[in-house]
């Protein structure tokens, strides 16, 4: 479907012709990767975990595509593409970002951090890991990396928050399966771990 | 009764895998030479397709194919309701047209809008009512009905029976299903109080956070499928015959799925993953295709909408005497489910009415595709029930906590229009504990206190679900290192009942768990057939199967260490991983020198003979591909007697600002009735995630469409407005009673679906409580018509509305 078509505009073309493509929300729209403006660079550095990484970007490819497609780092999970549900929850710079929604070349500069960074060398897990297993916060799991960069970014700005100070920090990471209560009890015991 | 894991919490081994973004869902996989599928979706509600231009497409450099409906059904679609893998008869908006794969995802969607498809547009419809209409356009080729072996049939009321329906009346039109019990005239002329009134109960989707991403590639004549799925064995059976590769030929790996509530428990719901199958085998390159939340919105799937007529009447002493429940079924665009007649099974069940009478009609229409959502039927009607029965109990002077009481079920009740007997039912039990454990009599002081603006509800809700299967298999095995493996084929949606229902194996054997593992995760490791992962069924069910392989490798090993240490099994126990002799422990074989003795002694210890003959097809290949490989115990699970249900009990207190329509919620609790707690923590997420889902059922859910297109206006989760943390308490209460179900071995049954069903009831119930006892009729209950309400403005109610605002 032609990129540029609105919407609305889409509808109109429907119901003038009544034959069109797709209503669906195409993947690489949302992504932004097909809609190169000028020269851009293209081989950029981006700091992932502590490393220097070179990547070949697409001039408005998003930083979770980047990091699911380019580099490997599956842990941090799409659940819209679209800035609604925080499942693609990475931090930057220490505060929680949607990464479906940030431009990969807008990173430059940043410190990205991603749920496979927070392990320690000899692979202990981070205290919110930890207390995310021992209060057995995760449903399905799928929006598990999400809520875990969000704890970790909140603890890191206020590292003994009250559950309500938690719950509205967490608020941007919607859990389908409705596990909020175990997320936030997760939250409280990582205070705790933390110490 | 002691147990060494039941009831003792314990971390799944899945679970790292969460926390560290390890674990890997069917999108996280690659696969080399994987190419990317695109789909065409229809943006019209109901459609032919006339002509299909793909040449342009095709051309395309980078364009490997494409697959259409013509190809994936040579002999012509399947005339029936039931989604399709593709289709060139769309019923509803975002229903998969064709498929384009290509090197890249841009290339595909650049080659999709290069596609032309021409529609012939066909009439559609958006609520059931209108369809009912003598004039009402019909939601599917050949009608706006599809009846079971007989096929689509066109169903009409007069405009005046649709009306009296709108402006509140009992239907008068002839029903599709009756189906009753008891004497429903005398039942109400005993009554003293009785509620007359229609409802509605919105449809909403599914909203799984993974979207339905599949991965397939062909290997060996063999098809790879990577997929989420609730139920992993019995849902790979199944798919195998919707993809049309022979069961011994599929490998379907699905780990972890993110997030399973009915809709991926069959395969018959999630066709589309045919289309990466088909696809690769097309072109021989493995095809990854990935779904966005639009698609996830279409293809998801969503909860039946009822459009009902419901009267109640209550004895003076506060018992049910009768209900009679009429339910128009909004089956969308592709057919529905079973949820009205459960509707009243529910009611039957809950309140054990002495008379009941559900009539029903199911009709089409152009929207969601229809199908089991979390207590379908169920928890649609435990919002609609709850404030007729406080209004009952307010007019007849019974309190409100007594008019449920008067009316449980208990042990030795039975339930539902077929009579059945409970295996077991505590809730008189768990009304207690809730109660209590809330402090629901000291609340009562604080009813309709108002402050400023602010009003405070109280609420109190069951919840019931049948939750309980059997007829399954089991498998175990072991080698000679004494390991116990447990093959599981419970899918893994995060309920972590694939482990709970492993250490059923484990406690029969005595196994300390870190000597366990589960083999779990895909199905070429061998797994037995299982049941569909809903219905609240998997531990009650699951528990059986394993316990009874475990059950039956004991025996062996009793028989082995018999044979060769002298005596008979029966003078032999089991502790600490040996088998040994009950008069002198000191003779006996380590568990790993039973299994290699196994090895050596081949035959049925191994699983090369004297099987259960009833085995599934699907547990007979895997028994098969195992057989001389280790020492085995497997099971065929007979069938159980009785009804084994799952009841909640939920108590709620609101603070409801008349000004804004909002509220909060001060306190919430939400106690389960689900036999012996297999795994204290896992309970615990049920009872929270089901409050969530209740909060979502009574406050927020619903789709929408725009009426002049039959567009879809809510695919993304903001509009759908599920819960989000903010929209839940700071904390929600949990607790069980913990009494155990005489027909399971270890006593439990199932309870994730009533755990949303109470808290709808309960928190339903607090908000009509704030609003001095105003009965809605309705799911949702949103803020602009709480605001309708208080101002005195119409809410427009008696239209009914499904698939759009009511009014
Ligand atoms: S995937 Fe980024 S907010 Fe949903
Ligand atoms: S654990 Fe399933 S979406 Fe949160």
């Amino acid at each position: 479907m032609n990129q540029k078509l609105t919407r609305r505009r889409f509808i109109k073309g429907v119901i003038a012709s009544g034959a069109a493509a797709t209503t669906t929300g195409a993947w690489y729209s949302a992504t932004g990767q097909d809609r190169p403006s000028g020269f851009v660079e293209r081989l950029i550095r981006i700091n992932v975990n502590g490393q220097t990484r070179s990547v070949d970007v697409e001039p408005q490819e998003t930083l979770a595509s980047t990091l699911r497609y380019k580099l490997g780092l599956t842990g941090t999970k799409l659940g819209c593409n679209r800035g609604e549900c925080g499942a693609c929850t990475v931090l930057v710079d220490d505060t929680p970002t949607y990464a479906c929604s940030v431009l990969t070349h807008s990173m430059k500069n940043g410190r990205i951090e991603t749920v496979e960074g927070l392990e320690s060398a000899n692979g202990d897990l981070h205290p919110v890991q930890q207390a995310f297993v021992e209060e057995l916060s995760p449903q399905c799991g799928y929006c598990t990396p999400g809520q875990v960069m969000a704890a970790v970014g909140l603890l890191r700005a206020n590292p003994s928050p009250t559950r309500e100070e938690a719950r509205a920090a967490m608020a941007g990471n919607i859990c389908r399966c409705g596990s909020y209560d175990s997320y936030l009890d997760g939250v409280m015991r990582a205070t705790e771990l933390i110490g | 009764m002691a147990y060494m894991h039941i009831g003792k919490d314990f971390t799944p081994p899945d679970v790292p895998g969460k926390v560290t973004g390890r674990i890997k869902y069917a999108e996280d996989y690659t696969r080399e030479g994987m190419v990317y599928a695109r789909l065409l979706t229809s943006p019209i509600p109901h459609a032919r397709v006339i002509d299909i231009d793909a040449s342009e497409a095709l051309a395309m450099e980078g364009v490997l194919g494409m697959l259409t409906a013509d190809d994936v059904y040579p002999d012509g679609e399947p005339q029936s309701t039931g989604l399709k893998m593709l289709t060139n008869e769309p019923t509803l908006v975002g229903e998969p047209i064709l498929a384009v794969a290509a090197v890249d995802e841009k290339t595909a969607e650049t080659a999709i809008s290069r596609i032309s498809v021409t529609f012939e547009r066909l009439p559609f419809v958006l609520d059931p009512l209108d369809s009912l209409q003598p004039d009402g356009a019909d939601a599917y080729n050949g009608g706006n009905t599809f009846v079971f072996r007989q096929g689509f049939a066109v169903e009409k009321w007069t405009s005046d029976q649709v009306a009296s329906l709108r402006a509140g009346n009992e239907p008068t039109a002839e029903p599709q299903q009756t189906v009753e019990y008891g004497d429903l005239e005398a039942a109400f002329g005993e009554s003293s109080y009785v509620y007359e009134g229609t409802f509605t109960n919105a449809g909403y989707p599914h909203m799984s956070m993974e979207p339905r991403s599949a991965l397939a590639y062909w290997e060996d004549g063999k098809l790879y499928l990577h997929g989420g799925s609730q139920s992993l064995t019995a849902f790979a059976d199944g798919i195998a015959g919707v993809i049309g590769v022979p069961k011994e030929d599929l490998v379907f790996v699905n780990a972890a799925t993110g997030g399973g509530f009915g809709q991926r428990a069959r395969a018959g719901s999630i066709p589309v993953y045919g289309v990466p199958a088909k696809l690769s085998q097309k072109i021989n390159r493995p095809v990854m295709m990935r779904v966005t939340r639009e698609e996830e919105f279409t293809i998801g799937g969503a909860r039946q909408g009822l459009t009902g007529w419901i009267k109640v009447g209550f004895k003076p002493d506060g018992v049910m005497a009768a209900c009679d429940l009429w339910i128009v079924s909004d089956n969308g665009g592709k057919g529905g489910g079973a949820d009205a007649y459960s509707a009243a099974d529910c009611i039957s069940v809950l309140y054990q009415a002495d008379a009941v009478r559900f009539r029903g009609t199911a009709i089409g229409t152009n929207t969601a595709h229809r199908g089991a959502q979390r207590g379908p039927g169920q928890n649609q009607i435990a919002p609609i029930i709850s404030p007729i029965l406080d209004a009952a109990a307010d007019e007849l002077g019974v309190s409100r906590f007594d008019i449920r009481k008067i009316n449980t079920p208990m042990t030795g009740d039975v339930g539902g229009p077929q009579r059945t007997p409970f295996t077991s039912a505590y809730m008189p039990e768990t009304l207690d504990l809730a109660a209590e454990q809330f402090g629901w009599e000291e609340r009562q002081s604080r009813r309709r206190r108002t402050n400023g603006s602010k009003v405070i509800g109280l609420g109190i809700g069951q919840g019931y679900h049948n939750a309980g299967r059997s007829g399954m298999d089991g498998i175990v095995m072991m080698g000679p290192d004494g390991r116990l493996k447990v093959h599981n084929g419970v899918g893994n949606l995060g309920t972590y009942s694939y482990a709970s229902t492993s250490r059923a194996a484990a406690e029969v054997l005595k196994m300390p768990w870190e000597r366990v593992d589960i083999v779990t995760g895909r199905t070429d490791l061998h797994l037995p057939i299982t049941s569909p992962q809903d219905g609240s069924n998997s531990i009650f069910t699951n528990t059986r199967t394993f316990y009874g392989a475990a059950q039956d490798m004991l025996a062996k090993m009793k028989e082995i260490a018999s044979g060769d240490l002298g005596g008979t099994p029966e003078d032999y126990d089991i502790s600490n991983e040996r088998v040994h002799q009950i008069a002198d422990e000191s003779v006996g074989m380590t568990f790993g020198q039973v299994a290699a003795r196994a090895l050596e002694l081949g035959g049925k210890y191994t699983g090369s003979s004297d099987l259960p003959e009833e085995l599934a097809e699907w547990t007979q290949i895997s028994v098969s591909r195992l057989a001389g490989t280790a020492f085995m115990g497997v099971f065929h699970d007979p069938r159980h007697e009785g009804n084994p249900p799952g009841f909640t009990v939920s108590c709620i207190e609101i603070e409801l600002d008349t000004e804004t329509g909002k509220y909060e919620i001060l306190d919430l609790i939400n106690v389960a009735d689900s036999g012996t707690i297999m795994h204290p923590k896992g309970m615990e997420n049920q009872l929270v995630g089901g409050a969530v889902w209740g909060i979502g059922l009574s406050g927020y859910e619903r789709h929408l469409y725009d009426p002049q297109n039959g567009m879809p206006a809510s695919t993304g989760y903001w509009q759908s407005k599920v819960p989000t943390f903010l929209d839940t308490p700071v904390k929600i209460q949990t607790g069980w009673v913990d009494l155990p179900d005489p027909e399971n071995p270890v006593g439990a049954r199932g309870v994730g679906e009533p755990a949303q069903g109470s808290v709808s009831a309960a928190l339903t119930a607090a908000i009509s409580d704030a609003l001095g006892g105003h009965i809605f009729g309705a799911s949702p209950i949103t803020a602009d018509m709480i605001i309708n309400h208080v101002a005195g403005t119409s809410e427009d109610s008696k239209l009914l509305a499904q698939n759009n605002f009511r009014g």
